[in-house]
C-alpha cells in the first residue's frame, strides 16, 4: 500500500520506500531521510526573489541578501520535480524533515481502506438554503 | 534562599510543620512577581467538584447545546459592541475578543470572531486573581469587581493589549469568569504607539500592569483611571476603552444570569466544562490519526528591529500516539537589551491559535485544544525569556510562531484519509504596519498603529491560489480599516494605499496571496513621526510548501528632504504613484532616496516625506513548472505578475500581445528545465560533503544552534561565543549608534592620520 506523504513524495509500505509521486522513482528507503535520495542544488535567492529596486543605487532591492539566505532546491532524480524548497543559511545542513515510525505507520494503515488520490479539503459550507414557502401558485 | 532548597528543607518537614511554613512565606513575600505555577501551566486543570457533580449526574445533553447557543450568541453580540463602540484602532478594525472562562480560571468559549490569543492568556491573569487576590483581605474578590492587566508576564501577548477581568457570582458563589481585551495601541512607552522598538529594558516599555482591581461596584475608581491616564499619551483612549470593555464584560453577565434563569445553574456550569472536555478529547483523537514520528523545521528571523542578525527558530513537532510535543529548544538566546524577547506563556498561546486557526478551525475555539500538547524550550532564550527581559515587540517570534506549526503540520496531515482543513503554504508572518504618533491636526496628542497589520497574504493551498491581503496571521475577522476615517482623523495622508504589489509573491503551483503597497505622508502637522516594526528585509520571512518558494524579502523605502504636496502641485507628471518607479527613476529635485530594512524606531517627518512599505505574500505551494499556464497568464493580465518573470519562472511560452498560451513549446520549455534541473543538481551526498560548515558563516551575526541543539552561537567573528542550551544566559547588543560613532572616528582618525601624512 502506499500512504501519500506530500505533493510529491509517497512511502510504498510494504517495499519501505519513498517513491516519487509524479514517476514514481524509488527515492530511498523510508526509515532514512528521503532528501539523500534527491539531488540538491544551491540557488542564489536573487534568481527567484529577482531585485525590483535597481541594485545600483539600492542595497535593499526585495531580493533576500545571497549571504544571508540561500534557497536549496531538491529535484526528483527521476523526473525533475522540485520536491522541496528548503530557505537556510550558507552551510546549515540540510533538515531531515520528516523522519516517521514505519513500523506504526503500517500499524496505523493495516485497517484503512488504500487511498487512490490524497484526500480533498473539507467541502466548503454549502449556502444556507433558503427556507421556501412552497406558494407554488 | 532559592525556591529549590525551600523545596528540599520543607520535604522532611511534617504537614504541621508544612503548612506553617507555607502560611509564614505567604504572609511574608515582598513581591508578588508571576507566579511559576501558574505561568508554565498552559494545560485547563481537573474538575471542580461543582463541575463533577454535575457532569458525573447525566446533563441533558439538549440543554447543553441550547446554553452553549446562548452563550456563543452573547459573545458573538458583545464583540459586536467592543467593536462599534472601541476608541482604538485595533478595536475598529477587530483586534479585540471577549470570552467566558470557569470558575477555576480555564478558558471555555470566545466570541466566534474574535482574536484566540487574547483569550487564549487571559486564563494566566485569572488564575493569579484567584490565587492571590481574592483570599487578600486588602484586595478580596466581589460581584461587580473588574480587575485590568496588560503585562506579559502575568500573562499577555504584548503589553498594548489591556483586559478587563471580572468574577460572576450566583448566590454568592463564584461561578465564572468574563473577559474583554483590545489591542489598545498607545502605552505609555518609550515610542508612541505601544509597541517600542527602541525599548532597552521593561521601564521603557511603558504601563505594566498586573492585575488589579479598577473597577469596584461595576464602576471605574476614578482615582485609578487617572493614574493610567497620566500615564499613556492618549488619556481619551485610556478612559473610552476601559469603559467599552467594562460595558461588554457587564452585558456578558447580563446574558449569563438570564441564561442561568431559563435553564438553571447546573447547565451552564456543565456546559463550559464539557466545552472543554469534549475539545480535549476530539484533540487526542485527531493526533492518534496521524503517524507516528518527527517533523523539523526551522525558520530564521533576520533582526532585532535595531540591528541585523540571523536569530534561529528551531522547532520539531513529535507524535506518538495521543501525544504531540512541540520542541523549541536550540532557538536563539534571550537579548536583555532589545524588546523582542517573548515569555513562554505568550508562545504557548500563539502556537495554540496556529493550531486553531490554521490545523484544526473546526474546534471551538478554548485552550484544551493545547492541553494534550507539551511545549518544550530553553529557558532564557528568545522564546521564553526571564522576567527581567523587555519584551513589548514580542511580536518579533510570535508571528512567526503561527508559522512553524504550518510548515510542520502540513507534513504530518497530508496523508490524512480525513481533513479538517486544507493543506495550507505559510501566510505572511509579519506585523508589518505604520505606528505612528505626535499631535494631529486636532491638536491632540497621539500614538497608535494603522490597521494594515491585519492585511497579510494568504499562503497557497494545495488546490488554489492564495488570497490577497486576506488578514493577520493571528486572526481571521480583521480588517485593515477605512483609510478616509483615518484621514480625518491623524495628520496622515496615504498617497497609495492598498495596490496589490506586483512580482512580490510566493511562487509555486499555486502562488501565495499578494501584499500590498503603501506610501503614507505626514500633513497637517509639524509634530508627528512613524516606525515600523518588522523582519525579513535580508531573509524572507514566510517560507513555501512541498517545492514552493517563500515570500520576498521587503525593505522599507523613504523619499526624504521633500515635500511631495508641493511637487504634485508644482509638477505632477514627476510623482509616480508606484513604489518601484518612484524610487528607480529618482525624478525628484533634491530628494534623498534610500532603502532601509523593516524595523524603524520612531523618525519624526516632515510634511510630505515619503514613506513605503509592502504587505507581504503567502507561501506559493508546488513546483512552479505544474502551475497551470492559465493561471500564469491570469495573473499577468491582472498585472499581478510580470510577462519575464512568466517565461522565466514559470517556462510559459505566450503571445504578450494576446496572452495566448502555446501549449506545445511551454510543455517543451518546462521538460527542458526539468533536465537543466537534472543536469545541476548533486547529488545528496556529494553536496553536503562540500555545502555542510562546522559553524555558521564567521561575518554573519548568527545566534542559535548549528546542527546540535545543545550548543548556542551568538555573535561573529573574533567575539563570537558558544553557549549551553541547558544554562543560557542574555545577549547584550551594543548600540548601533555606538558602533556607528566608533565608525566613523575610525574613519575621521584614518583621514586623519592621512592628511598628517600628505
Ligand atoms: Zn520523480
Amino acid at each position: 500500500m502506499k500512504v501519500f506523504m506530500t505533493e510529491y513524495l509517497a512511502i510504498d509500505l510494504a517495499r519501505e520506500l519513498w517513491q516519487c509521486r509524479r514517476c514514481d522513482h524509488e527515492i530511498g528507503p523510508a526509515r532514512g531521510n528521503y532528501k539523500e535520495g534527491l539531488l540538491v542544488y544551491d540557488r542564489d535567492p536573487r534568481e527567484i526573489h529577482r531585485p525590483l529596486l535597481d541594485p545600483a543605487k539600492y542595497r535593499l532591492t526585495f531580493s533576500p541578501h545571497p549571504r544571508w539566505c540561500r534557497i536549496l532546491e531538491f529535484y526528483c532524480p527521476g523526473c525533475g520535480t522540485l520536491v522541496e524548497t528548503e530557505y537556510t543559511v550558507p552551510g546549515h545542513p540540510p533538515l531531515h524533515d520528516m523522519d516517521f515510525d514505519i513500523d506504526a505507520l503500517k500499524a496505523q494503515w493495516k485497517d484503512r481502506p488504500p487511498m487512490h488520490e490524497p484526500a480533498p479539503a473539507p467541502a466548503d459550507e454549502p449556502p444556507l438554503k433558503r427556507h421556501c414557502h412552497g406558494h407554488s401558485h | 534562599m532559592t525556591q529549590q532548597t525551600i523545596d528540599i528543607a520543607a520535604e522532611s518537614l511534617s504537614d504541621d510543620e508544612r503548612a506553617l511554613v507555607d502560611d509564614f512565606l505567604r504572609d511574608n513575600t515582598l513581591f508578588l512577581a508571576p507566579d511559576r505555577e501558574i505561568m508554565r501551566n498552559h494545560a485547563h486543570g481537573p474538575r471542580s467538584r461543582d463541575e463533577e457533580r454535575v457532569l458525573s449526574g447525566e446533563p441533558d445533553p439538549h440543554a447543553l447545546n441550547l446554553v452553549r447557543g446562548r452563550l456563543y450568541a452573547a459573545l458573538d453580540e458583545t464583540y459586536d459592541m467592543v467593536e462599534q463602540m472601541g476608541t482604538a484602532p485595533g478595536a475598529k478594525w477587530g483586534d479585540l475578543v471577549t470570552g467566558i472562562y470557569t470558575a477555576r480560571g480555564d478558558l471555555s468559549a470566545i466570541s466566534p470572531k474574535g482574536v484566540v490569543v487574547f483569550s487564549g492568556i487571559c486564563h494566566y491573569p485569572i488564575k493569579f486573581i484567584a490565587k492571590y487576590w481574592a483570599k487578600d483581605p486588602t484586595v478580596g474578590l466581589s460581584e461587580g469587581d473588574g480587575f485590568i492587566h496588560n503585562d506579559s508576564r502575568y500573562g499577555n501577548i504584548h503589553n498594548t493589549d489591556q483586559s478587563m477581568i471580572m468574577p460572576v457570582f450566583h448566590e454568592g458563589e463564584l461561578i465564572c469568569w468574563v473577559s474583554s481585551t483590545i489591542h489598545e495601541g498607545e502605552n505609555g512607552a518609550c515610542e508612541p504607539g505601544g509597541m517600542p522598538a527602541a525599548a532597552e529594558s521593561k521601564w521603557d516599555e511603558g504601563l505594566k500592569m498586573s492585575p488589579f482591581r479598577i473597577v469596584e461596584d461595576f464602576q471605574i475608581r476614578r482615582d485609578l483611571l487617572t493614574y493610567l491616564q497620566n500615564s499613556v499619551r492618549d488619556p481619551k483612549l485610556q478612559y473610552e476603552d476601559i469603559k467599552v470593555k467594562l460595558h461588554a464584560c457587564v452585558r456578558l453577565i447580563e446574558r449569563i444570569r438570564a441564561v442561568i434563569a431559563k435553564y438553571g445553574k447546573d447547565a451552564f456550569v456543565g456546559c463550559l466544562r464539557k466545552n472543554i472536555e469534549d475539545v480535549d478529547a476530539e484533540v487526542r483523537r485527531r493526533i492518534r490519526e496521524m503517524p507516528d514520528g518527527t517533523v523539523r523545521v526551522q525558520a530564521f528571523i533576520d533582526g532585532t528591529l535595531r540591528e541585523n542578525c540571523l536569530m534561529k527558530w528551531n522547532f520539531s513537532v513529535t507524535v506518538k500516539g495521543e501525544k504531540m510535543i512541540l520542541d523549541c529548544r536550540g532557538s536563539c538566546p534571550e537579548f536583555t537589551n532589545r524588546s523582542i524577547n517573548t515569555t513562554l506563556a505568550s508562545l504557548k498561546t500563539c502556537l495554540a491559535t496556529s493550531y486553531l486557526i490554521y490545523i484544526w478551525p473546526d474546534l471551538p475555539h478554548n485552550m484544551a485544544v493545547f492541553s494534550p500538547i507539551e511545549v518544550l524550550t530553553d529557558e532564557n532564550s528568545l522564546l521564553d525569556a526571564s522576567f527581567d527581559a523587555p519584551n513589548a515587540m514580542s511580536l518579533t517570534p510570535l508571528f512567526k510562531s503561527f508559522s512553524m506549526p504550518i510548515y510542520a503540520m502540513a507534513k504530518f496531515l497530508y496523508s490524512a484519509p480525513k481533513r479538517y482543513t486544507s493543506v495550507y503554504a505559510s501566510h505572511f508572518n509579519q506585523p508589518f504596519t505604520f505606528v505612528y504618533g505626535g499631535i494631529t491636526q486636532h491638536s491632540e496628542v497621539t500614538g497608535n498603529f494603522c490597521a494594515d497589520i491585519n492585511g497579510n497574504g494568504g499562503g497557497a493551498r494545495f488546490d488554489r491560489d492564495g488570497e490577497h491581503a486576506v488578514s493577520p496571521i493571528f486572526g481571521y475577522m480583521c480588517d485593515t480599516g477605512e483609510q478616509e476615517f483615518n484621514e480625518e482623523e491623524l495628520p496622515v495622508l496615504r498617497l497609495v494605499s492598498q495596490h496589490l504589489s506586483k512580482d512580490r509573491m510566493g511562487f509555486g503551483k499555486y502562488r501565495g496571496g499578494l501584499g500590498y503597497e503603501q506610501m503614507i505622508t505626514a500633513r497637517d502637522s509639524d509634530v508627528w513621526g512613524f516606525m515600523t516594526g518588522g523582519t525579513g528585509s535580508f531573509h524572507p520571512s514566510a517560507y513555501g510548501l512541498f517545492g514552493g518558494y517563500g515570500s520576498p524579502a521587503y525593505p522599507l523605502a523613504k523619499v526624504k528632504d521633500v515635500n511631495v504636496f508641493d511637487v504634485l502641485k508644482s509638477n505632477p507628471r514627476q510623482f509616480r504613484f508606484d513604489m518601484v518607479e518612484l524610487m528607480n527613476e529618482q525624478a525628484l529635485e533634491g530628494a534623498t532616496y534610500g532603502t532601509y530594512h523593516m524595523g524603524m524606531t520612531f523618525e519624526p517627518a516632515a510634511q510630505g516625506e515619503v514613506y513605503m512599505i509592502c504587505q507581504g505574500s503567502g507561501g506559493g505551494y508546488g513546483d512552479v513548472l505544474e502551475r497551470d499556464p492559465e493561471l500564469v497568464m491570469k495573473d499577468v493580465e491582472e498585472e499581478l505578475l510580470s510577462p519575464d518573470l512568466a517565461r522565466e519562472l514559470y517556462f510559459v511560452v505566450f503571445d504578450e500581445a494576446t496572452l495566448i498560451v502555446d501549449a506545445a513549446a511551454t510543455a517543451a520549455a518546462r521538460d527542458a528545465e526539468r533536465k537543466a534541473r537534472l543536469a545541476r543538481g548533486r547529488p545528496y551526498a556529494e553536496f553536503v560533503a562540500d555545502w555542510c560548515t562546522a559553524e555558521p558563516p564567521e561575518d554573519l551575526p548568527y545566534y542559535g544552534s548549528w546542527d546540535d541543539p545543545k550548543v548556542i552561537w551568538a555573535g561573529q567573528g573574533e567575539t563570537r561565543r558558544q553557549l549551553d542550551a541547558d544554562t543560557l544566559a542574555g545577549i547584550m547588543m551594543p548600540n548601533p549608534k555606538d558602533l556607528r560613532i566608533a565608525e566613523l572616528e575610525a574613519e575621521i582618525a584614518e583621514l586623519k592620520r592621512r592628511q598628517a601624512g600628505a
